[in-house]
């Protein structure tokens, strides 16, 4: 194309070809969360929102202060955080079990596929009352609810996962005469890894929002009892103080299972 | 009698649904040379590969192994694969050791194989790299050293320089010559590169557009070590090798191009 005057006279090429490369910056995010933070705080300090309805960041972390001084913020954790670990551990183990299965053999893949199509679309929340009926409003109940929504989509991943490992790997295996066991153990299981550990990402947000929801419908500890209670009092901070901890929850989950990923997946 | 392992294939065919992509195959690889199996795109010479090795069970024939099989051969009809197959997940040494666990060798004495075979393919500086901080020439020296690792009896060698530059693949196949020249072992190759087909083959087969046939069997009676690339004679056969072929490239080539048009 000639130059707009005309002239053809030597001229630089224009760079085209920056951007759609977004880089991450950490210090960016958490200066915006404190920024968001700030101005919370001086919108509650200059009256323009109500206290009642959105208290002071301020006055969230002194009700959490409290909280951990007198010992409710653990009493309420540990009831929540031993329901978490058991119903995700039952439903990632039996959701490992049925999508390796699923993913192996003919025989298990559809009778196990169709069931989780089945099932996998009702929202679990509402079988937190037949759970009641049936395990009692115990722990039993809470932690079915939490491992059958673990459950699901821990299958969905894992026979992703076991799919997705390259066919040429296993016919690598089979030529070098490895026996079936050894090639699960050393082709198909490390070749899945990556889906299934995408999957504990999913799963893991699953299980807190079934921890809050099930320990809304009946529970005396816990940080979803806690947080209904506080809602039910008006006791704004203390109910934000709940929030705050399973947002912290939420994110300690993540970053463990980032650290798992780094370990698991180093040859990435 | 040649130590080594006999191949042959009797009366294969070999169908996809209603596509006959190899008909009548008699062919044999005989102990301790190498057969290079080559032809137009789509001729099935890497189904025939399959099939002489186990992997696929042909429409129709069998594939027969004869003659010796060298005491401590963990796994006597041994694949190298095109794209490298190398697992991810396994360093070097993990990949070279992979066929070696599980076949009752001492701990001691799978480490020492490892490095043995690291050392024939040049790899001992790279024993704990992961293959994604390999080039590709690397990588298939890995392919290699994990072969030979097994003492195979038979090398089933399926385009192994294909995804490679051409450098590389001239590097390559003079390591190949080397090493099979000196264990001595039947291989079965397939390529559509013919100067490597006449740089590693005792026999080169032809294959015919598809359905696949063998069109003729060309013979080399020179030793692969020591062959000179620029030899009138192997040139000639080169040149010989493309007039045979070259109709049927060209046809293969339209097909390729109509199917995607």
């Amino acid at each position: 194309m000639p130059p707009p005057d005309g002239s053809g006279a030597e001229r630089p090429v224009p760079f085209r070809g920056g951007g759609f490369a977004p880089h991450a910056r950490p210090l960016l995010g958490a200066a915006t969360l404190v920024v968001l933070v700030a101005l919370w705080q001086a919108g509650a300090m200059a009256g323009l929102i109500p206290r009642l309805f959105l208290p002071a960041p301020a006055a969230v972390a002194a009700a959490l202060y409290n909280l951990a001084l007198s010992g409710q913020l653990w009493l309420q954790m540990s009831a929540s955080l031993a329901r978490l670990a058991g119903g995700w551990s039952l439903g990632t183990l039996a959701g490992l079990l049925v999508g390796l299965a699923a993913g192996l053999f003919t025989l298990a893949r559809s009778p196990s596929l169709s069931v989780v199509a089945a099932l996998f679309p009702i929202p679990k929340i509402a079988l937190v009352p037949l759970f009641i009926i049936w395990f009692g409003i115990g722990e039993g109940s809470k932690i079915a609810t939490i491992a059958l929504g673990v459950f699901f989509p821990t299958v969905i991943a894992t026979v992703g996962a076991v799919d997705g490992v390259p066919r040429n790997l296993i016919r690598m295996g089979q030529s070098f005469g490895l026996s079936r066991a050894a090639i699960v153990a050393k082709i198909v299981l490390p070749g899945a890894l990556p889906g299934i550990l995408t999957g504990f990402r999913v799963t893991a947000a699953i299980a807190i929002i079934l921890l809050v929801a099930a320990e809304m419908i009946g529970a005396e500890r816990g940080i979803g009892a806690f947080v209904l209670a506080a809602g039910n009092l008006y006791d704004t901070p203390a109910l934000l103080a709940g929030i705050v901890v399973l947002s912290v929850l939420g994110l300690l989950v993540s970053w463990l299972i980032g650290r798992l990923e780094r370990w698991l997946l180093a040859w990435r | 009698m040649p130590r080594g392992l006999r191949l042959e294939a009797r009366g294969i065919r070999h169908a996809y649904r209603d596509l006959t992509v190899l008909d009548g195959i008699d062919l044999a690889a005989e102990p301790g040379q190498v057969l290079v199996l080559i032809g137009p795109s789509g001729c099935g010479k890497s189904t025939l590969l399959s099939i002489l090795g186990g992997m696929l069970r042909p429409s129709a024939g069998v594939v027969l192994q004869s003659g010796e099989v060298a005491a401590g051969c963990l796994n006597p009809l041994t694949y190298v694969f095109q794209d490298f197959a190398l697992l991810p997940w396994r360093t070097v040494a993990g990949n070279v050791a992979l066929a070696l666990e599980g076949a009752g060798l001492p701990r001691a004495a799978r480490a020492s194989r490892v490095q043995e075979m690291l050392a024939l393919t040049g790899l001992s500086a790279f024993a704990g790299a992961w293959p994604r901080q390999l080039s590709g020439g690397m990588r298939q020296r890995v392919g290699i050293a994990r072969a030979l690792a097994v003492r195979p009896a038979c090398l089933l060698m399926d385009e192994p320089l294909s995804a490679l530059d051409a450098q590389t693949r001239d590097v390559l196949a003079d390591e190949f010559a080397a090493l099979i020249a000196r264990a001595g072992t039947t291989t079965v190759y397939v390529t559509h590169n013919l100067r490597e087909a006449v740089r590693l083959g005792h026999r080169i087969a032809v294959l015919s557009r598809r359905p696949g046939r063998v069109r003729e069997i060309v013979a080399i009676d020179r030793p692969l070590s020591g062959r000179n690339m620029a030899d009138p004679d192997l040139l000639r056969i080169e040149a010989a090798l493309w007039a045979l072929m070259r109709d049927d490239a060209a046809a293969a080539a339209r097909e390729v191009s109509d199917a995607s048009a």
